[in-house]
């Protein structure tokens, strides 16, 4: 059953191994946010605060989290005249221009991924919680896992957190 | 907020390497393996995942077949004498045209059209878990969908029952390749791949410049055979009679989608033409402006893939989710027959997800 945690937590690139995880903490629950579709189909997420993060962040931090990714990813879609003027180039050279040349919205990715994985440092992961960039869910929701403590669970080592989250 | 009750994750020390907590054995046995290759949609992937194509790729090969003899021809007959008789710059844009159809159309069928990743277990899970307890207002919508608001209009959008996700706006799976595709236009036997978000600029340069090539095409050897004749069919008339006209015709038909904001399978399920009785429904997703639509569709900054198709498989799921994959012989993605076979865990609460992957398989 512990095995079966690797499945879901693999996302963030630089986080392979997950056996120290499991030594430290233990996967509790997940929470999902999902997307915004208000404002047609650019990417957008929810900045409504989850109950399941109530006692363990304060809902400025989260906000602020989730309103800088919604800016990052408004930059990337934002249409304007470099779009256009990387559009037409491409265009021009057979998109040929690809092979050579990064896309601004990949540039923006990298920052993304920069920006999430020291929000995790700073602010979530002292707070028992792990941010996973949402390209890597296929940008559709930003999960958020909420790990507990296995030391303060009370609950035997070999058995999963599940039996040790019930417990309490 | 609770205290210091919580151990802090470093995630630095996360980032030992894949393989350090293995046994030694298993270290040489396996290899790391790529997304692709256990991507459970039924498409094929060359150059070690960079491109894709669909497993049913049509008549892809007939496509470039079709355009490199035509053009061959072209080159071979026709530019000789009309080098000699009119000008060396036919046989240059000539050429310049036929690279450009060419790759056009590869770009077309190689390129990734805007396939969404199938949902996680959890992520399901969570779902599931939400159409439950949402059933308690008095009207109850039709099971599996959701409506939401987009710039003031109600848009329903379906459950996949194969992805397990509520498919984001303007998004279809496509039977063929059994995958969800972003702004899904359609799958196009020709170019043998969906034509999506990603891949429809290319879509659209591919029978622009292929009108352009055709019409080219045979107007040099309508003029061929009129100088060589000095008879034969005005111009303009054997332009209408020709084979020029069906790229023509498709092209005419992609621009007003394009200037629209509208995607073929929208236009032919006539979403937004106000056929629902008194409701207004236009399409929420125009600009309203056909310049803008066309820049929007078609300069618009290029999305990225969002499959990973050359990052890595976790080691200790790569081979035996692999194996798996390979050995089941019926559907051609299991994760159908997992979840068909086991409808009882999709109501468990979020904290029993890890059985749902494996105990199925067994």
């Amino acid at each position: 059953m512990l095995c079966c945690f690797t499945v879901f937590i693999f996302c963030p690139t630089q986080f392979h191994n997950l056996q120290e995880l499991r030594h430290s903490a233990s996967l509790a629950n997940k929470v999902f946010i999902q997307r915004d579709y208000s404002e047609g189909t650019t990417c957008r997420f929810q900045t409504k605060f989850p109950s399941e993060l109530e006692s363990r962040i304060e809902l400025t931090l989260f906000e602020e989290t989730v309103k800088t990714l919604n800016n990052f990813y408004a930059e990337a879609e934002k249409i304007g005249g470099q779009s256009y003027l990387e559009g037409c180039l491409a265009c021009a050279t057979a998109y040929l221009i690809f092979l050579c040349m990064e896309t601004r919205y990949e540039k923006v990715l990298k920052k993304i991924a920069k920006y999430i994985q020291e929000q995790n440092e700073k602010i979530y992961a002292p707070r028992g919680l792990l941010i996973t960039d949402p390209i890597e869910r296929g940008m559709r929701v930003i999960e958020i896992s909420i790990y507990e403590d296995r030391g303060s669970s009370g609950s035997s080592s070999g058995s999963s957190s599940v039996s040790g989250s019930t417990a309490r | 907020m609770k205290n210091c009750e919580y151990q802090q994750i470093d995630p630095r020390a996360l980032s030992a390497s894949p393989l350090s907590a293995q046994n030694p054995a298993e270290k040489k046995v396996q290899r790391p393996r790529r997304k692709w290759e256990a991507f459970p949609g039924k498409n094929r992937f060359f150059c070690d995942g960079r491109l894709i194509l669909a497993r049913q790729n049509g008549v892809l090969p007939l496509t470039l077949g079709l355009i490199v003899v035509t053009s061959g021809l072209f080159f071979a007959f026709d530019c000789p004498f009309l080098v000699e008789h009119l000008t060396v710059c036919i046989p240059m844009i000539g050429g310049v045209l036929f690279l450009f159809v060419v790759a056009s159309l590869l770009r077309t069928s190689f390129t990734d059209p805007g396939i969404l990743p199938r949902a996680t277990a959890d992520e399901a899970a969570d779902i599931e878990r939400q159409i439950d307890t949402s059933g308690s207002s008095t009207y109850r919508p039709p099971p599996r969908t959701k409506e939401i608001l987009i710039n003031q209009q109600v848009v329903k959008l379906k459950y996949c029952f194969t992805c397990k996700m509520f498919r984001p706006p303007r998004t279809s799976h496509c039977s063929l390749c059994d995958n969800c595709v972003e702004r899904f236009d359609h799958h196009c036997p020709w170019v043998g791949n969906c034509v999506g978000k990603r891949n429809y600029r290319y879509f659209y340069s591919f029978i622009i410049s292929l009108s352009f090539l055709t019409s080219f095409i045979f107007g040099c050897v309508i003029t061929h055979i009129t100088l060589r004749s000095q008879a034969g069919k005005g111009i303009v008339q054997a332009i209408q009679e020709s084979p020029a006209r069906y790229p023509l015709y498709s092209l005419c038909f992609h621009t007003y989608l394009v200037a629209s904001n509208l995607t073929t399978n929208e236009d032919i399920k006539g979403s937004w033409s106000g056929k629902r009785g008194a409701e207004e429904s236009g399409n929420p997703y125009t600009y309203s402006n056909i310049i803008t639509n066309c820049c929007v569709t078609l300069c618009g900054p290029m999305p990225p893939s969002l499959i990973d198709r050359r990052g890595f498989l976790p080691p200790d799921e790569a081979i035996p989710a692999a194996a798996r994959l390979r050995s089941l012989p019926g559907p051609e993605c299991p994760h159908v027959a997992v979840w068909l076979l086991a409808p009882p865990t999709l109501c468990v609460p979020l904290r029993q997800p890890p059985d749902l992957q494996f105990q199925s398989f067994d």
